[in-house]
């Protein structure tokens, strides 16, 4: 029972943080592309609930920042200038998952844009960038890990259930991915696909080429799972009653493997993104001015900016939630799929 | 012995070629090539581009150019960089050294530590130790290598504790041998803290599990009865018993640790595979990349056949399995 509560909490976890992403739009005080040429390298405006006069004030607000008087990359609060932080506000059109026309924000203020992450080198709102950042980073993972497990599930199905030199043939190949460092092959991938492309196309060209690195390892693991199923006995008595092939694959042996994808997905995906990451990072990604996790950090391979603006490196951090939420996930799935795990452990303990 | 390693030895080679080939064929899906951006130029007239990409085979077909290729293997070449206008082989090997001593000084410290931690973790298990290492581990391993990466540097540049790039002082040519090492230290401490960081909690975390398997066993049980000191129990009876998934882990391990070194070798710029690789990529200099991919193939089969012979030498029964009959 526990059990069981805890793959539902971290799946809520995770349906909380994504949902945030997937509402970029509304979540986002700013378009992620809109610029502020007078503002770049803001520093974070901090909110506050106290002001100067020591007064509580129950709406949080934040002060306006300045550059301090004869330097040019200091600055200061503001105090004679709060900013007081609405929200439902209506602000930039945006769509929401494409679809709905909106122009409701979380917050904002009302007349002076607020930068709670700061901005960067052109004025960009460093929040509302993470935040779209998130769904194609997300997404290029979730997408990418689909197309393998759909790709290890069919591959895995063939392999195990028709056997021979397919089985062979098929399994050599797996091996072939497999016997080269995960990274080196989605360099390699990456390498003979074309290297200038708008954002959509890179987009597409990611999913694929993750698709393409991860599809061994899940599958062996089902291959591993049709072999044994197959010589099952409801199997047999269904092959007796003239099922067909395709039948016994949909019907009786590939839902086996279902709980083990599950978990497979649960790791791979946020390896995924941030393969992604690694890729955008390095310029072989989503490119500018569309926002990725990878390609916002890639502004810290200036020394300068490295140096002197702290809040560029923030974009790091946004994954890590994620990678808490699908790390409990995949132990929680692990735990449900292997339940005697714990007990066998007890037991060991007393032999 | 010699059965079982000619064996491990022939299954590696194979894969070896296997990849070489499958890299030649992805070749040919490439879009583009070297001399692409050349004919945006007006000043190369298409003839040249014609007689240029005759000159380095291009135009022939790839069962050929394969047969060509292995050809300059087999001569220590490796085909021919076009950026660089000289055989790949000589190129790769400096910066596979790099990789190399990055890579094995990471591989050796990350066990170095995992084993002490993850054999106390389990020895104290659901106690306080196993609880903190448990929690530090977890805490590791959702943090991102990029971030890990990028964050150690940030903290080199912001404290001045730790050069931020390159593998050697300018004035390295100069120094004596021992502060040549000294320095090599210096410049390397930065990458592999990185590696070690990103490497530590999966290790720790499978060391563990092995270990706590193994430590429940009877015959554990009949030997510390004989009073068998902890320290002697452990080392000598518990981890020859829990080698074998922490072998197979090794040779994962190296493959893990490779992949790493190729990203944070870019970011903190030092000079290995990674920054190569990369601007080959950029460049479309083929050769490159499939050299580049071609030596970590080998490191990791290289790395899995040491496993391998660990095995042998540590799981009779492997070497009962393998006895002629």
């Amino acid at each position: 029972m526990i059990r069981r509560r805890n793959v539902r909490l971290w799946l809520l976890i995770l349906a909380i943080l994504h949902g945030i992403i997937l509402c970029a739009g509304f979540s986002a005080p700013y378009d992620p592309i809109q610029q502020d040429r007078k503002n770049p390298y803001l520093p974070p405006m901090r909110p506050h609930f106290v002001d100067v006069g020591r007064r509580l004030h129950l709406r949080p607000f934040v002060y306006a920042v300045q550059l301090r008087p004869g330097t040019f990359d200091q600055y200061v609060e503001d105090t004679t200038q709060p900013r007081p932080l609405k929200f439902f506000l209506p602000g930039d059109r945006y769509r929401l998952f494409g679809l709905f026309q909106s122009r409701f924000h979380l917050f904002g203020a009302d007349s002076d844009r607020v930068y709670l992450l700061g901005t960067d080198a052109f004025g960009r709102d460093q929040l509302s960038r993470i935040i779209f950042g998130g769904q194609i980073s997300l997404l290029a993972g979730f997408l990418g890990s689909c197309l393998t497990l759909l790709i290890g599930w069919c591959v895995g199905a063939v392999s195990g259930y028709f056997g021979g030199w397919r089985d062979d043939v098929l399994m050599r190949l797996a091996e072939l991915f497999l016997a080269l460092p995960w990274l080196y092959l989605l360099f390699a991938l990456r390498a003979f696909l074309p290297l200038t492309v708008n954002p959509l196309h890179a987009f597409f060209l990611i999913v694929a080429v993750l698709a393409g690195v991860g599809w061994a390892r899940p599958a062996r693991l089902v291959r591993g799972i049709v072999l044994s199923a197959k010589e099952r006995d409801f199997v047999r008595a269904a092959r007796g009653f003239g099922a067909s092939n395709f039948y016994l694959l949909r019907r009786h042996i590939l839902p086996e493997a279902s709980s083990v994808l599950l978990t497979q997905a649960a790791i791979l995906i946020p390896q995924y993104v941030l393969a992604e990451m690694t890729l955008s990072f390095l310029g072989l990604g989503v490119p500018e001015p569309v926002p990725s996790w990878g390609n916002l950090l890639s502004n810290l391979q200036q020394y300068s900016v490295l140096v002197s603006y702290w809040w560029m490196y923030l974009p790091a951090l946004a994954m890590v939630p994620f990678f808490l939420g699908y790390l409990g996930l995949a132990s929680a799935l692990q735990e449900r799929s292997d339940p005697y795990m714990i007990e066998r452990r007890s037991l060991g303990s007393l032999a | 012995m010699m059965r079982y390693l000619l064996r491990r030895l022939a299954h590696a080679l194979l894969l070896i070629f296997g990849v070489s080939l499958l890299a030649f064929l992805f070749t040919t899906l490439a879009p583009g090539n070297y001399f692409d951006e050349m004919r945006l130029n007006p000043q190369i007239a298409p003839e040249t581009l014609v007689a240029l990409r005759a000159q380095y085979q291009l135009d022939r077909p790839l069962p050929l150019r394969y047969a060509s290729w292995l050809n300059s293997v087999l001569h220590g070449q490796m085909g021919f960089s076009f950026a660089y206008n000289s055989p790949v082989a000589p190129l790769l090997l400096v910066r596979a050294k790099n990789t190399l001593l990055l890579t094995i000084t990471a591989t050796f410290l990350a066990w170095f530590i995992a084993l002490p931690l993850g054999i106390w973790s389990a020895e104290r298990l659901g106690r306080f130790p196993d609880r903190l290492i448990s929690s530090a581990t977890s805490v590791l391993l959702v943090i991102p290598d990029l971030a890990l990466a990028l964050g150690l540097l940030v903290l080199a540049v912001r404290t001045g504790w730790f050069p931020t790039g390159g593998m050697a002082s300018v004035d390295f040519a100069a120094l004596s041998p021992l502060h040549k090492i000294r320095d090599l230290a210096f410049h390397m401490t930065l990458p592999v803290a990185a590696l070690v960081l990103s490497a530590l909690p999966l290790l720790v975390r499978h060391v563990r599990a092995a270990v706590a398997e193994v430590l429940h066993a009877p015959f554990l049980l009949a030997a510390d009865g004989q009073g068998i000191p902890r320290g002697t129990l452990l080392l000598r009876y518990v981890l020859p018993a829990a080698a074998n998934p922490l072998l197979s882990l090794f040779g994962f391990s190296i493959g893990a640790l490779l992949s790493g070194s190729l990203l944070i070798e870019v970011v903190m710029s030092w000079p290995g595979l990674g920054p190569f690789l990369l601007e080959a990529i950029l460049a479309r200099d083929i050769y490159i990349v499939i050299g580049g991919v071609l030596c970590s193939t080998i490191f990791l089969a290289a790395g899995n056949f040491l496993a391998d012979i660990l095995l042998y030498w540590i799981d009779p029964r492997i070497r009962t399995e393998s006895a002629p009959r």
